[in-house]
């Protein structure tokens, strides 16, 4: 499977956020997307995730399964929200997003013990999810990434909020995905250790260039 | 789709949701109409079903405009645009959750402030009825107004403001329904045959605009 970006640009109201970004994306492969704060790096995610219209270029996948419209709906989209309830217990968010998002095809989801054990949090997953510190909610919308599977993840600052710790165990998650086939996209400001990785670095709107495409 | 109907029946009797406020909401409105309006129990008796009807009426659009902004705001829309799922079979779950967990409870409570309005039993038989097959089309209609007020910050008396006129044919019809099952002359079929089409154009269109309005909410 690949993941092809030709020509995206996107607006938000008046303002072109980027111009002309073009990236391709093999099976195991990662694009950690950097640049300062207002250089639409979320834009440039979310148009990736289908939530936002691109003004030009076209997302498209080659070798996908063929009954799919938009790339998106084989993602996962971790934004800066974690779509977690937190009247809920961890255990029934998670379980609602296993049963709601499904398994797209060619894998399949890990159980929920083994997603909470994944994210370094066993024996708290009957706690409501309010209860939980920041850190901990963050690790839990991680969790949500492995309990339905998806071969592309978008991740919007995935490791803000976390401690070192994490850090580790996230880059972990995210190298075992990307072993078993799979694409990741990540807007980061830190380092994320992550092998095989490309950067894409956001500038800003400056003229015709929006961004700079170079390999790590 | 079964696990996101009873998350959001879930969601909605455990604490902060609205099952409840739109019954207590209800209850409120009713049980200050005999106050209001003294002890003439002939009037109440012929302005119950009216009264009955206004107060789920507006129950009913209380808890509405959390329908997604809830969702929105811990990012779980974003999720539910991207499935595979029909976006329009997700909005017609919720609904129906939504309606299950604070319009059915209406329809049950409407016997017992029947009595508070001195309606004999056909009356309040009929209310439950009418109340039983309209409510769900104000759900439906509402889930229109709370998708396009979903991205405003205080879009609670928007959702009203837009979903009351829609509304006002299912208060028509439900109440003429009720008053031709009390008064002999006029038939009660047709009214509730009416009120009946209503709920399934609406159980049609509702969903297909909401879905349409939430795709171009999203920033």
């Amino acid at each position: 499977m690949r993941l092809l970006a030709e020509g995206l640009s996107a607006r938000r109201g008046e303002d072109l956020i980027f111009n002309d970004i073009s990236f391709a994306l093999g099976a195991g492969e990662a694009l950690v997307v950097t640049g300062p704060n207002g250089s639409g790096k979320s834009t440039l995610l979310r148009v990736l995730a289908g939530l936002l219209m691109a003004e030009k270029g076209r997302l498209k996948l080659e070798n996908g399964p063929p009954e799919i419209r938009h790339p998106s709906e084989l993602s996962h989209y971790l934004g800066h929200r974690n779509a977690m309830k937190r009247e809920l217990t961890v255990a029934e968010n998670l379980s609602f997003w296993k049963n709601f998002m499904g398994d797209s095809p060619g894998g399949s989801g890990r159980n929920l013990v083994e997603a909470v054990e994944a994210v370094g949090l066993r024996g708290i997953a009957h706690l409501p999810f309010g209860y939980l510190s920041a850190g901990q909610q963050r690790r839990m919308a991680m969790a949500k990434l492995i309990v339905a599977y998806r071969p592309i993840w978008i991740l919007d600052e995935p490791t803000a909020a976390l401690d070192a710790g994490a850090d580790k165990l996230f880059a972990g998650l995210v190298n075992a995905h990307l072993d078993t086939g799979g694409i990741v996209i990540a807007a980061t400001h830190q380092p994320l250790g992550l092998e095989r990785a490309r950067q894409l670095q956001m500038t800003g709107f400056v003229g015709i260039d929006g961004g700079l495409w170079h390999d790590a | 789709m079964i696990a996101l109907f009873l998350r959001d029946l879930k969601l909605s009797i455990r604490a902060g949701g609205g099952a409840m406020i739109g019954v207590l909401f209800f209850m409120t409105v009713v049980a200050v109409i005999p106050f209001g309006v003294g002890p003439d129990l002939n009037l109440l008796a012929r302005i119950g079903p009216a009264i009955l009807w206004i107060g789920a009426l507006l129950a009913s659009l209380l808890g509405l405009d959390r329908l997604f902004q809830a969702e929105r705001e811990d990012g779980s829309l974003d999720l539910m645009l991207m499935q595979e799922t029909p976006l329009l079979v997700t909005v017609f779950v919720k609904c129906a959750a939504h309606w299950a967990a604070t319009g059915l409870p209406l329809v049950i409570a409407a016997p017992l402030l029947g009595l508070f309005m001195n309606m004999d039993a056909l009356a309040i038989g009929a209310t439950m009825l009418t109340l039983l097959v309209g409510t769900p089309a104000i759900t439906f209609i509402g889930a229109v107004g709370a998708a396009v007020a979903v991205s405003l910050p205080r879009g609670g008396l928007l959702v009203s403001i837009l979903v009351l006129p829609l509304a006002i044919p299912v208060l028509i019809f439900g109440v003429s329904a009720v008053y031709a099952a009390i008064e002999d002359p006029a038939p009660f079929l047709p009214p509730l045959m009416i009120l009946a089409a209503i709920t399934l154009f609406f159980a049609v269109i509702g969903p297909v605009a909401a879905a349409a309005a939430l795709r171009h909410a999203s920033d």
